[in-house]
C-alpha cells in the first residue's frame, strides 16, 4: 500500500491530475446534489434525454460563434437540452404518448441531429470540429483550469439557487398539486428546477460524455436515498457521493494505462450504489435480512414459550415440567426445539432439570402469559 | 444510382421496419427507454462473446448480445423487485454500468480491430456493402443486410404466431394472465426480440438510429390509428420513408448517414404530431376553438330562451346590449351573434334578436342534457 501516499502527493501536485480530480469532483457535487430532485420525481431518465439533447445545441452553438470557449458550448447545449426537455412535456400534454416514449423520441432524434450537424461541420474547411466529439464520450483528461473554473462557476449558481428556492423545489418535488393550492407558480418552478438540472447535466458532458452523464444525475441520488427520508440530509450526501466517485474514479484511472476516466467515475458511483443498496440502515438488503432472521428467531422462541405454557396450564402448574419431546412434538418440522430452549434458559425464561425435561420460570410464565394476550389482541 | 447505393438504402431499410415493427410494442408497452438502455448494453454481451470466440464474425456474438440485452432487464425487475429504487431509476443505473465496463474491457484489453465506441454510437452504414456475405463460394449481398433479413423474418413469424397473445399482454396484462396466457413470458420473449434486433442493427446503423427507428415511427404511427394492426403497417411504413430521405438528407448535405436518418425520423414525428387528423396539434386547437364557440352560441340561446316571456324581453334580447348581458366582449358577442345567424339558430329583428325554432329547440336539448 505504498503508494497510497504517492497518490494524494499527485492530487496535490500533479496539474493534470489535479485538474480532472477537481473537475470530476465539481462534476460529481452539482449533478449529485440536483439529481436528487430528478430521482424523487421520477425523472431519473430525464438526465438521459437532456444530455443526448444537449449535442445539436454545442455544434450549433459552435457554428455560430466559430468558438470553443466553453462558455459558449456551454449556453448552447443548455439552451438545446432545455428546448428537447420543452418538446417532451409537450408531447405528453398534447398527445397520448407516454413520458417515456417521448423522451426516447427526444433523445434519439436530437441526438441524431447533433451528429449530422457535426459531420457537416467536419466538411467545412476552416472550422476543424476537433474538440467538438470529446463531448460525445467525454475526456476528463482534456480538461483544463479554465474549464474547471466555468464548471464550478455555473455550478455554483445553479447550487445557490437551489438553496434559495429550497422550499418551493421540495414542495415540488414532494406535494406539487398542494403546492398549487397554496399559490405557489407550479409550472415556472417546474421549468426553472429543469433548467437547473440541464445546466448539472451540460457542464458534466465534457467529463463522462454523453451516454454516461445520466448515471452521474441517478446513480448518486439513488445510493443518498437509502441512508436518510430527509430531504437536506439526501441532498448533501447524493453530492457529496458525486464528488467522492468523480475523484475516486479520477484515481483509478490514472493507476493504470488505457482506461477512460468517465467510465471509471460511473462505475466508482455504481459501486457506491450497490453498497448503499445492501448496508444503508433499515432499508439496506443486509439490514432488512438480520431484520428478518431476528424476528424469525424471535417468532420461534415464543412459540416454544407458548407450547410451555399451554402444557402447564393444563397441569394447573406453573412450573411443571415436561420432556423436550413433547414439546417438539407439538410443533412438527420444527428441529430448533433444544437450541430455542437453550436461548430461553440463557434469558432465564425456562429451567432444564433432570433427563431433559424443561420447565418455565416465573418470570417465562409471565412473559408466555403477556405474548398469549398480545395474541390474543391481533387476532 | 449505383448498386452501393441501392443496397445502403435497403440495408436502411430493413432496419428502418424491422425496428419499428419491434418499437410499436414498445411503445404501447411503455417500455421505449427500453430500447435505449439495450442498444447500449449489448455492447457488453458483444465484448464479452469476443473474448471468448476471438471472432467479430461469429453468430455467437449476436447470441451473446442478445443475452445481455435480456439480463439488463433482469437486472432492472431484480432492482424494482427490492421496492429499494424506482424502476427509472434502475434503469438508469443498469445501463450505464454495463456500458462502462464494455468501454473499459475495449479500450483496455481490444485493440487494432474494428471494435471502436464511435462506429458502434454512430454505425457505418456508408461501409455496410463492402462486408459481403460469401456462402458455398457464392456472394449472397452484403451481410448486414443478410442479418437483417433474417432478423426482420422473424420478427415477422414472432408477431404473426403470437399476434393475439401479443395484443392481450399489451392492452390487458391482467386479463391475459387471469386467461393463462403469460404476460411474463410475452415480456421477455419481446425483450429478447429487441435485443437481437438492436444487435443486429447496430453494427450496421449504430445504437442511436436503432433507438430513433425503434420508438418514431411507432410514435407517429400511435397518433394516426386505434388499430394494432394498422399501427404496425403504418409504423413499417414511417421507417422506411424515413430511413430513404434521410439517406438523401445525407447525400445532399455530405453528413452523417444514421444522424440524418434519425433527424428525418423526427421530422416526420413534428409533421404527424403537428397535422395528425384528429389528434394533432392543428386538428385538437380547430376543435377546441370551435368547442368554444359552440359552447358560446349555445349559451346565447338559452338566454334568449329564459326571458323569452319576460316583461323586459325587449330589453334583454337588444344586440347592443348583449355583450352585457352575457358577459363578454362586444367584438366577440357580435361574432358570436353573427355566428348563431349563420346557423339559423336566431334571427336579427330591428336591432333585437329572436329565437328562431331551431334555436328554441337547441336550447331545450341543452339544458336537458
Amino acid at each position: 500500500m505504498s503508494f497510497i501516499p504517492e497518490i494524494f502527493y499527485d492530487l496535490l501536485f500533479d496539474y493534470t491530475l489535479r485538474t480532472v480530480a477537481l473537475g470530476s469532483a465539481t462534476l460529481g457535487l452539482v449533478s449529485g446534489a440536483l439529481g436528487t430532485y430528478a430521482v424523487l420525481r421520477k425523472q431519473s431518465l430525464l438526465g438521459d434525454a437532456i444530455s443526448h439533447a444537449a449535442l445539436p445545441g454545442i455544434v450549433l452553438a459552435f457554428l455560430v460563434f466559430r468558438s470553443k470557449a466553453p462558455l459558449i458550448l456551454i449556453l448552447g447545449a443548455v439552451l438545446a437540452g432545455w428546448l428537447g426537455t420543452l418538446f417532451i412535456i409537450n408531447i405528453i400534454r398534447y398527445t397520448r404518448i407516454n413520458e417515456d416514449t417521448a423522451m426516447g423520441l427526444v433523445l434519439s432524434v436530437f441526438f441524431g441531429f447533433g451528429l449530422m450537424l457535426l459531420t457537416y461541420t467536419q466538411r467545412i474547411p476552416d472550422a476543424r470540429q476537433a474538440g467538438l466529439d470529446r463531448f460525445l464520450f467525454g475526456q476528463a483528461a482534456a480538461l483544463l483550469q479554465s474549464d474547471i473554473i466555468t464548471m464550478a462557476s455555473i455550478g455554483g449558481i445553479a447550487l445557490v439557487v437551489m438553496a434559495l428556492f429550497w422550499k418551493e423545489f421540495k414542495l415540488l418535488s414532494f406535494d406539487p398539486e398542494f403546492g398549487a393550492s397554496l399559490g405557489y407558480p407550479i409550472r415556472k418552478l417546474d421549468i426553472l428546477l429543469t433548467t437547473l438540472i440541464v445546466i448539472a447535466i451540460v457542464i458534466g458532458l465534457q467529463t463522462v460524455g454523453v451516454i454516461l452523464m445520466s448515471a452521474m444525475i441517478v446513480a448518486p441520488a439513488a445510493a443518498a436515498r437509502q441512508w436518510t427520508n430527509r430531504m437536506h440530509i439526501m441532498v448533501l450526501l447524493s453530492a457529496l457521493f458525486g464528488a467522492l466517485a468523480g475523484i475516486s474514479g479520477t484515481i483509478i484511472s490514472s493507476l493504470a494505462a488505457r482506461i477512460a476516466t468517465g467510465p471509471t467515475i460511473v462505475l466508482s458511483i455504481s459501486l457506491i450504489v450497490v453498497i448503499s443498496l445492501l448496508f444503508a440502515p433499515n432499508r439496506g438488503l443486509v439490514w432488512r435480512w438480520i431484520k428478518q432472521l431476528k424476528n424469525r428467531r424471535k417468532l420461534e422462541l415464543d412459540s416454544v414459550l407458548i407450547d410451555l405454557h399451554t402444557l402447564a396450564s393444563q397441569h394447573g402448574d406453573h412450573t411443571h415440567s415436561h420432556s423436550r419431546q413433547v414439546i417438539r412434538a407439538m410443533h412438527p418440522g420444527d428441529r430448533g426445539t433444544l437450541h430455542s430452549l437453550r436461548e430461553l434458559q440463557k434469558q432465564h425464561l425456562v429451567v432444564e432439570e433432570p433427563k431433559d425435561q424443561w420447565s418455565l420460570t416465573e418470570s417465562g410464565w409471565k412473559q408466555a402469559q403477556e405474548i398469549v394476550r398480545e395474541r390474543g389482541k391481533t387476532q | 444510382m449505383t448498386l452501393q447505393q441501392i443496397e445502403i438504402q435497403l440495408i436502411a431499410s430493413v432496419v428502418a421496419v424491422a425496428c419499428s415493427l419491434v418499437g410499436v410494442f414498445l411503445v404501447l408497452r411503455k417500455l421505449a427507454m427500453a430500447s435505449d438502455a439495450i442498444s447500449h448494453t449489448v455492447l457488453l454481451g458483444i465484448v464479452l462473446a469476443f473474448f471468448v470466440v476471438r471472432d467479430l464474425n461469429s453468430p455467437l456474438l449476436i447470441l451473446g448480445a442478445a443475452t445481455t440485452g435480456v439480463l439488463t432487464f433482469a437486472f432492472v425487475e431484480l432492482l424494482t423487485r427490492t421496492r429499494l429504487i424506482k424502476e427509472d431509476a434502475a434503469i438508469g443505473l443498469v445501463f450505464p454500468a454495463l456500458f462502462s465496463i464494455a468501454i473499459i474491457l475495449i479500450s483496455r484489453y481490444i485493440t487494432g480491430i474494428h471494435l471502436d465506441i464511435d462506429s458502434v454510437l454512430l454505425g457505418e452504414l456508408a461501409f455496410a456493402p463492402f462486408s459481403r456475405m460469401i456462402l458455398f463460394g457464392m456472394d449472397i449481398g452484403p451481410k448486414s443486410l443478410v442479418v437483417m433479413s433474417v432478423i426482420l423474418v422473424v420478427i415477422l413469424a414472432f408477431i404473426t404466431l403470437f399476434y393475439k397473445e401479443l395484443k392481450l399482454t399489451t392492452f390487458d396484462a391482467g386479463l391475459a394472465a387471469s386467461l393463462g396466457f403469460l404476460p411474463g413470458v410475452m415480456h421477455y420473449a419481446l425483450i429478447t426480440l429487441v435485443s437481437v434486433t438492436a444487435v443486429g442493427a447496430f453494427d450496421a446503423v449504430g445504437s442511436i438510429l436503432v433507438i430513433a427507428f425503434m420508438i418514431g415511427p411507432a410514435a407517429s404511427a400511435y397518433l394516426l390509428t386505434n388499430k394494432l394492426a394498422m399501427m404496425l403497417g403504418l409504423s413499417a411504413a414511417f421507417g422506411v420513408v424515413s430511413a430513404i430521405s434521410g439517406y438523401w438528407l445525407a447525400r445532399m448535405l455530405d453528413s452523417s448517414i444514421a444522424g440524418s436518418m434519425a433527424t428525418m425520423v423526427g421530422v416526420l414525428f413534428l409533421a404527424t404530431f403537428i397535422l395528425a387528423p384528429e389528434r394533432g396539434l392543428v386538428a385538437k386547437f380547430r376543435r377546441e376553438e370551435r368547442q368554444k364557440w359552440d359552447f358560446a352560441k349555445k349559451m346565447l340561446v338559452i338566454h334568449l330562451l329564459n326571458h323569452e316571456h319576460a316583461p323586459n324581453y325587449q330589453d334583454e334580447s337588444k344586440i347592443e346590449h348583449m355583450h352585457k348581458e352575457m358577459n363578454w366582449t362586444p367584438e366577440f358577442a357580435s361574432r358570436v351573434i353573427k355566428q348563431a345567424v349563420q346557423s339559423r339558430w336566431i334571427q336579427r329583428v330591428d336591432g333585437r334578436v329572436d329565437l328562431t325554432e331551431q334555436g328554441r329547440q337547441i336550447a331545450h336539448q341543452t339544458m336537458e342534457s
